[in-house]
């Protein structure tokens, strides 16, 4: 996260400092680098000049509010500038016409297309309370039809049967009959990943578009894509009156320019975002928070996710009752709390998530060791017997000894760890007393002081 | 279009490939690669001198083949101090230069996979999902098959509706075993299959994994707890663990590649999707900041379209008209 544009520009305004205004000089060195950072996102090159171009006007001239730097100023004009092209109305799925509405899912190979149709037949089923039907005109792949069968029992929606010896088209035809005999509101097509350069396979899926007129037409897109987007994405407009487009695979680490040089080409709104594995895993698409991502300015609600995926929810219910039921908390919570930590990926990854100039402030406050002292106190825990973890006040100064032998530490650091698990514990007594607020500012002074504990 | 710019360069493919039509369809594959680096660049190296603005719309374009841009930089450094010291000046000779400049880069990622000795031949192959994973496999298991060794797959990827079925439909046409089981642990389906594979005296044992992303930690996780059941099952192995690459993808192939690493050390990698993509300089950028040995490249849905990596040929194909 080094590259990251706003320390780039920090850099870059060092000697720019005290101006006030962004000029078409100061400018200029800067744009060069938010253009980088466009170029390592995958935007594809013909967007970013554009996009500069764009940029670059708003900008000259803007003030320079407050105590905002100059090149904390650009970025944001720049941040607004992506949220804006990406974002527009908000756009939803239009089912509006006569049942069946059809849904035509058309993308490259691989790009997640049959995941997807299942995933947003879930996702219609259980928040629109639509009645689902999909069906499979991918004949070339081995077992693609078997795949979107299976997903779609996950998903709990319909499944027209389909074999890999029919035509598309007479699929296509069948089962819109049997969407309509049995009153389905919502037809999915899935189709075969094709190139945009495939004259053949292309020419298939603009003669099923012609027959079927769907309502929806989505055009299914990794995240990951790299400068070719914008030429498949170029193809399938000219190939396919599209209606949206839908991102996948946006839990990668990818930064997801294609998004960006997607929806600049074809102009049609992106939909929705695909994350995860699980059926569950799409969302509607958030422009400002993807726009973050390209600029590589840190997902904050992205890190909040994570924390409440990591975070066992069993366990977690089972933590507030027990605190509630006023019994103590000890070092056995004390560790669950720290493997929930080390299963959001540890620090490290944390740090990631975060806006640079916090990763870098964590970084030089010691937090790439985070995690190695994290283990070690996990060991010095480990050394210790069950009675002791319910008990920590037992620990006297030959059973320390013992532990510190144990994990192979020092016996300071035994009592540094006991020091810190009595904060976490006091301050867990005030939490079962009810005062959030009061626990708030504790945690405040806690987490100064380098508190790797973290209370729900 | 400008023809007389290759001349040296028809009699390549007969040399190296056993199959003539193989350059044949690399040329046919890399076509839009070509037309990106080509159109303007036809332009450009027909231009009278060399100049800045030449200069500058050869970044462009490189970025846009997805060299990324820490290799364009490179490659573009490279190319004006090789423009000083030999005194090119001609834009032909530049293009040769640049020719010369991006073979140099690759070579080193030209390492055919080698089977040796090891009986059986224990490959893992994994990625991120939708990279094409299960169909090069099937692809690789008829190429070896064709060669004369005897191959078994492993249905490692246990998770993604239907995997199973599709390799199983590969095993089918290509008369290959496929060990599968219903559910369960992606190790303990690769753990029987290296015991079916003895038992059968198998040549080449392939394990199929289900796709995953870097970021999912609890999966990199799984996949590196498949390599070290291998590693308990056969000591020697695994003899190959090859990442499959979509070359549809961007500069975060390098985080792949990084990622994919460190869980199971990586020791070739199988480029797929080539054709139609605009793509291939994501290689470049490999072989700058991750270097790994290019084992196939697959350039077409056709089986015999997966090939071994051939770095002269690759950057000619690309560069040719």
């Amino acid at each position: 996260m080094l590259d990251n544009l706003t320390l780039k520009l920090a850099k870059v305004v060092k000697n720019l400092r005290g101006q006030a205004r962004l000029s078409e000089e100061n400018i200029q060195e800067m744009l060069r680098e938010v253009r980088m950072a466009l170029l390592e996102a995958d935007v594809a090159l013909p967007v970013v000049k554009e996009f500069i171009a764009r940029v670059k006007e708003r900008a000259v001239g803007q003030e320079v509010i407050g105590s905002l730097t100059p090149g904390q100023a650009l970025v944001g004009v720049v941040h607004r500038e992506l949220t804006e092209l990406m974002g527009g109305a908000k756009a939803e799925l239009n089912l509006a016409c006569q049942p069946p509405a059809i849904i035509l899912m058309s993308g490259l190979q691989g790009a997640g297309k049959t995941t997807t149709t299942a995933k947003l037949g879930k996702w219609l089923k259980e928040r629109q309370k639509k009645k689902v039907l999909v069906v499979s005109c991918d004949v070339y792949r081995p077992a693609a039809i078997e795949q979107l069968k299976t997903v779609a029992a996950q998903a709990g929606i319909d499944f027209f049967p389909s074999e890999v010896g029919q035509k598309p088209a007479e699929i296509a035809a069948a089962a819109l009959d049997y969407a309509k005999r049995h009153f389905h509101d919502v037809l999915f097509v899935d189709t075969a990943g094709r190139l945009a350069i495939d004259e053949a396979m292309m020419a298939e899926i603009r003669e099923l578009h012609a027959q079927l007129k769907p309502i929806e037409t989505l055009f299914v897109v990794d995240a990951m894509l790299g400068q070719d987007a914008v030429n498949t994405a170029k193809a399938f407009n000219e190939a396919l009156p599209l209606t949206g487009v839908i991102l996948t695979k946006l839990d990668g680490d990818a930064r997801g320019g294609a998004a960006l040089s997607v929806r600049h080409v074809t102009g049609k709104p992106l939909k929705f975002a695909g994350v995860g594995e699980k059926l569950t895993g799409i969302e509607e698409f958030h422009p400002e928070r993807m726009a973050s991502r390209i600029l590589g300015m840190g997902d904050i609600l992205g890190l909040v996710e994570d924390a409440q995926r990591g975070v066992d929810q069993d366990k977690a219910q089972e933590f507030v009752k027990k605190m509630k039921s006023g019994k103590g908390f000890d070092l056995n919570d004390f560790k669950d709390q720290i493997g929930q930590m080390r299963q959001m990926g540890g620090m490290g990854a944390l740090l990631e998530k975060m806006p640079a100039q916090f990763a870098q402030m964590a970084q030089q406050a010691g937090g790439q060791v985070e995690d190695k002292s994290i283990r070690r106190i996990e060991g010095i825990i480990n050394s210790m017997t069950p009675q002791e973890r319910t008990k920590p006040e037992l620990l006297k100064a030959s059973r320390k000894r013992r532990i510190a032998t144990g994990a192979g530490v020092q016996v300071q650091e035994v009592n540094r760890l006991l020091n810190q698990f009595e904060q976490t514990q006091k301050m867990m007594k005030q939490f079962s007393k009810g005062g959030m607020a009061k626990m708030m500012r504790a945690a405040k002074g806690l987490m100064g002081g380098g508190m790797p504990g973290m209370p729900r | 279009m400008f023809g007389f710019l290759k001349k040296d360069q028809a009699p390549e493919g007969a040399v190296a490939t056993p199959k003539p039509s193989w350059t044949e369809r690399l040329k046919a594959g890399l076509s839009r690669t070509r037309a990106t680096l080509n159109t303007p660049l036809g332009e450009l190296f027909s231009r009278a001198r060399i100049d800045d603005e030449l200069l500058e719309e050869l970044e462009s374009t490189l970025l846009m083949a997805d060299c990324g841009v820490e290799a364009t930089q490179w490659l573009l450094d490279e190319l004006r101090a090789k423009v000083k010291k030999e005194r090119i000046e001609s834009p032909a000779e530049l293009r040769g230069a640049l020719i010369d400049l991006l073979t140099q880069l690759l070579t080193p990622l030209e390492k055919p996979l080698v089977i040796d000795g090891q009986k059986p031949f224990i490959m893992m192959i994994a990625g991120v999902n939708g990279a094409g994973k299960t169909t090069s496999i099937g692809k690789l298991a008829k190429q070896f098959q064709d060669e004369g060794h005897g191959v078994l797959l492993a249905a490692g990827d246990t998770f993604r509706a239907a995997a199973r079925e599709q390799l199983a439909e590969w095993g089918r046409r290509n008369d290959v075993t496929v060990i599968a089981q219903d559910g369960g642990d992606p190790a303990a389906v690769v753990f029987d299959a290296i015991s079916a594979a003895r038992a059968r005296g198998i040549d080449i044992m392939m394990a199929d994994t289900a796709g995953r992303l870097p970021t999912q930690l609890n999966l990199m996780e799984e996949i590196a707890k498949v390599r070290r059941v291998i590693q308990k099952a056969e000591p020697s192995g695994p003899h190959e663990v090859l990442l499959v690459l979509d070359a549809n993808i961007g500069q975060n192939a390098i985080a792949q590649v990084k990622a994919f690493d460190k869980a199971i050390g990586v020791t070739g990698l199988v480029v797929t999707k080539l054709d139609g993509t605009a793509k291939g300089g994501v290689l470049a950028a490999i072989a700058r900041q991750c270097p790994k040995p290019v084992r196939f490249i697959g350039v077409g849905e056709g089986i015999d379209d997966l090939q071994p990596f051939k770095a002269r040929e690759f950057v000619e194909a690309l560069f040719s008209a």
